[in-house]
């Protein structure tokens, strides 16, 4: 069975329904502490969401240097499946995981809605079981979501088909293209500032198209491992 | 003691919507000739020596600004 590691920061919120969608799926789940470094075996890794070190300095920009991230960018380059979720997504910006960064809603506001989203990219290792055009709903909830980054680094995620998803039926946080998700250029890091954790399960989410993700990771895992 | 100070804005073409708020509102106090607000962040570096500027620089690099939407200014400062 396939290890999927869940780490937990101080001020991390979502670790836990990361977990448990991650279960739901059918993967084993081990939960990774960031003064660890330890990886602890696992094949992947989910940066929940929330309010790591209580965002001080920038989203994501304290956690970046927490021990267990020298272990998981390292495994990043190395080809691990990292997938970073709102918090987690802004984490791998700061540690250049990820281009762009991720600023303050346009509006100011926080926003805490259930969202359409649009799949424009399935190959990566956490969306090959979306097909290109699918449209999900997911919850969204952000204060900082905003998805910036210079017009040469936004072309060129948009001519390498790195744009892994996009807001559709409006734009909840001012996102630069309507950006949702992105991936690295290997496809192997997938930041999404929606959260696919929260709808696995008919009684709590607005969909179960968050499942998606994590089963696309362990036909990932799998697939690697067949070939191996 | 001696103190670095790093002065971090929002590069110039990055939307900076609480400077944004502040100028809105600004014709609320009567202020209706100020063109436009931006916020940054002061941080103020005390070292146990010599004002180390090079590794003032090092810290602003890696973890004060973030480059891809950050500038900085550093300067040492006068001990009160």
């Amino acid at each position: 069975m396939s290890k999927i590691g869940v780490v937990t920061f101080p001020g991390s919120l979502d670790d836990g329904d990361a977990a448990r969608a991650a279960r739901i799926s059918g993967a084993e789940v081990v939960r990774l502490w960031h003064a660890d470094p330890d990886l602890h075996g696992v094949d992947a890794v989910v940066l929940p969401g929330g309010f790591s070190y209580g965002d001080y300095l920038r989203c994501g920009a304290i956690a970046r240097f927490a021990p267990v991230m020298e272990t998981i960018a390292d495994a990043a380059r190395g080809g691990m499946p990292v997938m970073g979720i709102c918090n987690g997504f802004q984490i791998l910006c700061e540690a250049h995981l990820l281009p762009g960064a991720l600023t303050r809603n346009q509006h100011l506001h926080f926003r805490n809605r259930d969202q359409w989203l649009r799949m424009e990219n399935s190959s990566t290792a956490w969306t090959n079981h979306f097909t290109e055009g699918q449209e999900i709903l997911v919850p969204v909830k952000n204060g900082e979501g905003c998805y910036v980054a210079d017009r040469r680094t936004l072309d060129e995620l948009e001519a390498n088909g790195q744009i892994v998803a996009r807001y559709i039926r409006g734009n909840p946080n001012g996102s630069t293209r309507d950006i949702a998700a992105i991936r690295n250029e290997a496809g192997n890091v997938l930041g999404i500032m929606p959260h696919p954790e929260h709808a696995v399960e008919a009684l709590t989410g607005p969909s179960l198209d968050g499942l998606g993700f994590f089963s696309s990771v362990l036909k990932h895992l799998a697939d690697a491992k067949a070939a191996a | 003691m001696a103190r670095v100070v790093v002065d971090v804005m929002l590069k110039p073409e990055i939307l900076d919507p609480q400077g944004q708020a502040v100028a809105n509102a600004l014709p609320r106090l009567g202020v209706n000739d100020v063109a436009s607000v931006r916020i940054g962040r002061r941080v103020e570096i005390d070292f146990a020596g010599d004002a180390d500027l090079e590794r003032a620089r090092e810290i602003a690099d890696k973890l004060l600004a973030n480059p891809v939407i950050e500038d900085y200014e550093i300067r040492v400062v006068e001990a009160a």
